[in-house]
């Protein structure tokens, strides 16, 4: 037994030296950048930058909009089928889980020829158009993620005595969406929506084919012409990550099992 | 609707105001996620004139094309395996090896970042770490290990697939630990009651009870690794044909000069991770079954 324990821990260990190692590799070569000392001066050039700023912002905004575009398409899909739709159940979950099957690459390539310049809805060749084609394209991304999480959270409650109940008060079907059920799966929206901002916020490949000046793009490009600000930048991707399933656990949502790009 | 209490919830009449609350769902999964593949597949089986062939799909064999595709299916297949390996026992040490408490919360919480640490970032991460003047390779070079000058590069097939694994092996952890936990304590007493010794206990009970889902696993990893291109783009630029980073440069600048071209090498990216998906889907149910 006391053998077995002890390879376990070897088996743990090497698990953590390969998962921290990059971490720690990243961190100190962000700190080379001045010559013969450790400095923050990688942190300092990111942050200084015009375009770090207006990249960021971009897919901040993006995201928040992606949240609750998604939120308001989950959200109601998720309460009626459960309550009063039950034969959809089925469907809607295979189309939610469409997103993981089909690659982002392949899905933006059919956006491009389907609402291209030349097509009866021309979406990207307006900016505002192909900012709302990046941003369904993301509620897409988060779709498996964000509905698993509210239909999770409506297991988790009486829907239907709830329903019930505001219905014999004579509220309408508006009314006890937004105020009695919104607030009973609060934590499973929040954990979907933490997750959502995880995936998208500097998510590479649609932003780059719509052309859209996204954070994803800005970090490649900043890979491609600079040697220490990529990793201070993989430092901060990663804080970001780790505040967002941080914030997960903190609002006490279902732990995001099978995330993946 | 009407907002009167609803004595009778599954009423025969249709009910347009449930209708309407999922016509956004439905209408967003038409606009978004089904028309523009079925656009694809669609184009990927017609020729510049519109008429139906198979021509495209046979061109997919031409050199470039299935050069691009093989190296894809070697690296996902290789972080596949390899990240399954780690990372179910990675997960059978964490969660079965009489470790204190505080092991498995945190290794779960941190599966879950690092799972989701792709992209961009996390080509720099290892550009930083197993790079030429990375951390790593620079320690081992100081303890007289050179990888570069041993054939290793950062930028190539063994380069990719380890990067590949720091998203691999979380996955890995976060999709088996259910069927770990699935394992009752009263098989491995049963065993032990019946004179078994504890490697006989795992070669014939825990094993073959976690084969369908470590298999399923897998292949939902191969999928994962297949379809991705941001860290493999950011790591080696467009030097690393793989099939997504062939498509990518085809969308940009039509380097096959041929759209319907175009469509069948998405089309052919999407039946590989769709049948691994599909897959992994059945042999999650039926894991689940067992259990």
């Amino acid at each position: 037994m006391r053998r077995g324990r002890l390879g376990a821990w070897a088996a743990v260990g090497l698990g953590a030296v390969y998962l921290l190692a990059p971490l720690i590799a990243t961190f100190e070569f962000s700190l080379r950048m001045r010559r013969g000392a450790y400095s923050f001066d990688a942190f300092r050039a990111v942050f200084a930058s015009g375009k770090f700023h207006q990249a960021f912002l971009y897919s901040t905004v993006l995201a928040l909009v992606t949240i609750v575009v998604a939120a308001a398409i989950v959200v109601p899909t998720a309460c009626f089928v459960r309550l009063r739709l039950p034969r959809l159940a089925g469907i809607v979950e295979f189309i939610t889980l469409l997103p993981l099957v089909i690659p982002a690459i392949v899905l933006v390539f059919g956006y491009i020829r389907l609402y291209g310049s030349s097509s009866v809805l021309p979406l990207t060749s307006t900016s505002l158009g192909a900012d709302a084609l990046l941003m369904f394209g993301y509620v897409g991304l988060g779709l498996p993620y964000m509905y698993r999480a509210v239909d999770t959270a409506l297991q988790a409650i009486d829907a239907r005595t709830l329903t019930e109940a505001a219905e014999s008060q004579g509220a309408g079907p508006l009314t006890i969406l937004i105020e009695v059920m919104l607030p009973n799966i609060r934590a499973g929206v929040l954990s979907g929506a933490f997750l959502t901002f995880a995936i998208v916020i500097g998510e590479f490949t649609m932003a780059s084919l719509l052309d859209r000046s996204a954070f994803g793009p800005y970090l490649q490009l900043i890979g491609a012409s600079r040697a220490y600000e990529p990793a201070a930048l993989a430092i901060i991707a990663f804080a970001l990550t780790w505040a967002c399933l941080g914030l997960i656990q903190l609002v006490g949502g279902a732990p995001p099992a099978a995330a993946r790009r | 609707m009407t907002s009167a209490p609803s004595s009778r919830p599954f009423a025969r009449r249709p009910d347009w105001g449930a209708w309407l609350g999922v016509a956004p769902f439905f209408l967003f999964a038409a606009m978004f996620l089904i028309a523009p593949t079925a656009w694809l597949l669609v184009g990927a089986f017609e020729d510049r004139d519109g008429a139906f062939t198979l021509a495209n799909i046979a061109r997919l064999g031409q050199p470039s094309i299935r050069l691009s595709y093989w190296l894809s299916l070697e690296v996902s297949a290789a972080s596949a395996a390899l990240g399954a390996l780690f990372g179910l026992g990675l997960a059978l040490v964490a969660l079965c090896g009489g470790l204190p408490q505080w092991v498995r919360p945190t290794l779960m919480t941190f599966s879950g970042v690092a799972s989701n640490f792709a992209g961009v970032p996390l080509a720099f991460a290892f550009m930083a770490t197993l790079g030429r003047l990375g951390l790593v390779t620079v320690l081992l070079k100081n303890l007289g290990v050179d990888l570069y000058a041993a054939g290793f590069n950062i930028l190539t097939f063994w380069g990719l697939t380890v990067t590949y694994l720091y998203f691999q092996i979380p996955l890995m952890v976060l999709v088996v630990a259910p069927a770990i936990d699935g394992l009752k304590p009263e098989w491995a007493e049963a065993a032990e009651t019946l004179g078994a010794s504890p490697l006989q206990y795992w070669r014939m009970i825990a094993l073959p009870v976690l084969m369908p889902s470590a298999l399923g696993a897998a292949l939902l990893l191969f999928a994962n690794a297949f379809g991705a291109i941001a860290t493999a783009y950011a790591l080696t630029g467009s030097s690393f044909n793989i099939a997504p980073i062939l498509l990518y440069a085809e969308i940009r600048g039509d380097v096959l000069h041929d759209p319907n071209l175009g469509y069948a090498m998405a089309v052919g990216m999407l039946a590989i991770t769709g049948f691994s998906n599909l897959a992994y889907l059945a042999l999650r149910s039926r894991s689940e079954r067992l259990r």
